[in-house]
């Protein structure tokens, strides 16, 4: 049970929701989704329609006009089918607030309300083959020419990648400016002539999920379609953004961990050895005493910063803490858990092999593990 | 200063409390640390100047000469001694583990006979309990009450007993009933300066926390009146003991997060003052992530301690999250003071530098208040 004063009814009653939503239209389809590499874009539909893409964009725009607990709910219900991949958080709580926090009114209504419907499904475009956390190092141009925009340039390890259709894309309006001649703009990929999606890329993990290099060969961009309709200012909307995706990185890190711990301590007082339960061996309750203090710690940390969040406190170090903390843990955790499934955690018809190649990916996402203790380091 | 963006109700008058103490600890004792670490003893003197500023058992109510304060004014207290260094003397054990035996299981005539000295620091307390054959494993102990008429007549023997050379009051577990196990265990109030066949051992050499005197007790028919009875009734003692466990542990991980704190500054201080290969210690990135590490750590645990403390003034506190804050922020503060060690280079092997001796003082607290093994094994039983 949630332990916050800004958790409330209502919330519990969008779980129930979201719990049928994934138990109806993501459970029975998770292993045929992850042969095909992807989810259809069908899912997003639906979910729109009942309700869970935008959650916290606001009413005016179509969207449920909640908070970042609906967010953590998602994630939760998600985390509980052992669906790391499903990217609902990252079409409504990373990219839809670049539109509303940056947008202009008239970028607002068009896609906002379309992005809760589902009948968008955005994606966001910012690393290249040369330069991920090294977000300056981008070489996507945008030109200015005439009337509008033209994109040069390619992107790797895009998620949502195969079926977006409407990509957030940064890339260098100013070639000389560094950080400050970086621009976001929002691409309509239907009525993008020269946008080329590359393969499905082949990942350790998270393989529902698509992940894709996409291709831009003089793709024409109006000029309506520059976020917030300034130039230069994609660097600081970018980074301005971070803290938040980090503390929903860590909301998937800690509900992971404690998915995992539950079905670790189901399988173990089943599974005899030797004459016995599992989970009476003396290695088999210490190694889950300690991932449960992890989760313990990581549960307790995340509640209070997401109260610091909704508070205005939570600051880039804090986002680096949480994300770097809770995403090591979940490795370790995975790993034990693992490890307590003997032969069986090795196969991929078990939850604790998926959680434990979805987690790889925490410690890397969302700016790598380095360069959140690089941020800390810097406040020494 | 309060920790920053505490969720506890700190008030004014915390905050100035935990200015008084902490000029205490650094103006008073901190210089003397040194010097009671070779003495391997903190002098009287300090407890009784202690007892002058109001820091011996705050809790204790006014009507036994104490403040009446809150638990808030006892973990202020705490923190401030493990962040000063200065931890000679051991006053929350005094305050939070000895005290409250008599201020919640004690008898009224216990309570004033003992209370208001401890108060003062005219009495220091100790708790016997550990025995050469029975550690974490209590109800093993083989020290043996037998009655006798209107008496209690104890032989036994006990060891790594804390403030077992300056204590003049012993809360001391024995077996009233030896068939009875658990039940069968019973505390005693006994003053060492009072009784015959109370003898204490060698002082014991340690590997850290060299100030502290830690002793071997022995009773050889020490005989004691039956009002040294804690309660006034028998084989109460597991489970007082039991009871006092949670409290133990939140000190002992409140204690390891101070030191925690006073590690980091250090070294944050040492890099930023130490050059090599031509830039300061700090401007390699193994340092700042090391340092980074560590004040997350630090960061996390701070945020759990605070929520366990909550819980735990509203009653709510249970053993197996307590184990978990006991185990993770003691294991915590050893890495963490071992990582610190290593920025400083050969000078962190030196004992003139705070570092090593926290070193030295910080593999303890993996043993102390219940093994870390039985911390795991109260977290497992739960899950």
């Amino acid at each position: 049970m949630i332990r916050s004063r800004h958790y409330t009814p209502a919330h519990e009653a969008f779980r129930t929701t979201v719990r049928k939503f994934m138990e109806r239209e993501c459970a029975p389809h998770r292993t045929a989704w992850q042969k095909a590499g992807k989810m259809p874009r069908e899912l997003w539909r639906k979910a729109g329609e009942a309700g869970l893409l935008c959650t916290k964009v606001s009413p005016e725009f179509g969207g449920g006009g909640g908070d970042i607990y609906h967010c953590l709910i998602i994630i939760e219900e998600q985390t509980r089918i052992c669906l790391n991949e499903l990217t609902f958080y990252l079409h409504s709580d990373i990219i839809a607030p670049y539109i509303e926090l940056y947008g202009t009114e008239d970028q607002k209504q068009r896609y906002l309300p379309r992005m809760a419907s589902g009948e968008f499904v955005a994606a966001i475009a910012m690393t290249e083959p040369s330069a991920g956390s090294d977000l300056k190092a981008i070489r996507t141009s945008a030109r200015a020419d005439g009337n509008g925009y033209v994109l040069n340039g390619q992107k790797v390890f895009i998620s949502n990648g195969q079926i977006a259709n409407l990509i957030c894309v940064a890339a260098k309006t100013d070639g000389a400016a560094g950080a400050k001649g970086i621009s976001l703009f929002l691409v309509e990929t239907d009525k993008a002539d020269g946008f080329v999606r590359g393969k499905n890329l082949r990942k350790i993990g998270c393989k529902a999920q698509d992940s894709s290099e996409l291709f831009f060969d003089d793709v024409r961009v109006p000029p309506e379609n520059l976020l917030g309709g300034v130039e230069g200012r994609g660097f600081a909307q970018l980074m301005n953004r971070l803290p938040e995706e980090r503390l929903i990185m860590a909301m998937s890190a800690v509900a992971n961990m404690e998915e995992a711990l539950k079905e670790t301590i189901a399988y173990v007082s089943s599974r005899e050895a030797f004459g016995q339960k599992l989970r009476d061996f003396q290695n088999t309750r210490f190694k889950l005493a300690e991932c449960k203090t992890k989760a313990l710690l990581g549960r307790a940390f995340l509640e209070h910063s997401m109260d610091a969040f909704l508070e205005g406190s939570f600051d880039v170090t804090d986002g680096a803490m949480i994300k770097w903390w809770t995403t090591q843990r979940q490795n370790e955790v995975a790993d034990e858990c693992l490890q307590l499934h003997g032969g069986y955690g090795y196969m991929m018809e078990y939850d604790i092999a998926r959680r434990y190649a979805d987690s790889r990916l925490g410690r890397i996402a969302g700016g790598t593990n380095e360069i959140m203790k690089d941020l800390i380091g810097r406040t020494l | 200063m309060a920790p920053a963006r505490s969720t506890l109700a700190f008030t004014d008058e915390h905050a100035l409390l935990r200015d008084n103490a902490r000029r205490f600890f650094e103006a008073e004792c901190a210089p003397h640390q040194h010097a009671w670490e070779e003495a391997g003893i903190a002098p009287r003197g300090i407890w009784k100047r202690a007892g002058e500023l109001g820091f011996l058992c705050p809790r204790i109510g006014e009507e036994y000469g104490g403040l009446g304060a809150d638990f808030l004014v006892s973990v202020i207290l705490a923190e401030e001694q493990a962040r000063s260094g200065a931890i000679a003397p051991m006053f929350s054990l005094h305050n939070d583990v000895v005290a409250p035996y008599i201020a919640r299981y004690g008898t009224e005539t216990q309570k004033r006979a003992f209370l208001p000295p401890m108060i003062s620091g005219a009495m220091i307390g100790a708790v016997a309990m550990t025995e050469p054959s029975g550690g974490s494993d209590l109800k093993a102990m083989r020290t043996h009450a037998r009655r006798d008429g209107t008496d209690y007549v104890i032989n036994g023997q006990k060891t790594f007993i804390s403030n077992g050379f300056c204590a003049n009051l012993v809360v001391l577990a024995a077996k009233t009933d030896r068939d009875s196990g658990a039940k069968g265990i019973s505390l005693f109030l006994v003053e060492p300066d009072k009784h015959t066949g109370f003898r204490r051992g060698r002082m014991l050499e340690k590997l850290g926390q060299k100030g502290s005197d830690t002793a071997e007790l022995f009773f050889d028919d020490m005989r004691v009146p039956e009002s040294a009875l804690l309660g006034g009734a028998e084989g109460h003692g597991f489970g007082q003991l039991m009871d006092r466990l949670v409290e133990e542990r939140l000190f002992a991980a409140i204690a390891a997060i101070g030191t925690i704190d006073r590690a980091i500054s250090l070294t944050v201080q040492y890099v930023k003052d130490r050059r090599a290969f031509g830039q300061r210690v700090l401007d390699f990135q193994n340092t700042r992530f090391k340092l980074a590490e560590a004040k997350t750590e630090a960061t996390i645990l701070r945020v759990f301690l605070e929520r366990c403390i909550g819980e735990f003034m509203a009653g709510e506190l249970d053993a197996s999250t307590t184990a978990a804050l006991k185990y993770w922020a003691t294991e915590q503060q050893c890495a963490i003071v071992d990582d610190c060690l290593q920025l400083h280079g050969g000078y962190g092997y030196i004992l003139d530098y705070p570092i090593a001796r926290m070193w030295t003082d910080s593999r303890i607290t993996k043993i102390y208040g219940g093994a870390n093994e039985i911390m795991k094994d109260i977290i497992g039983r739960t899950l």
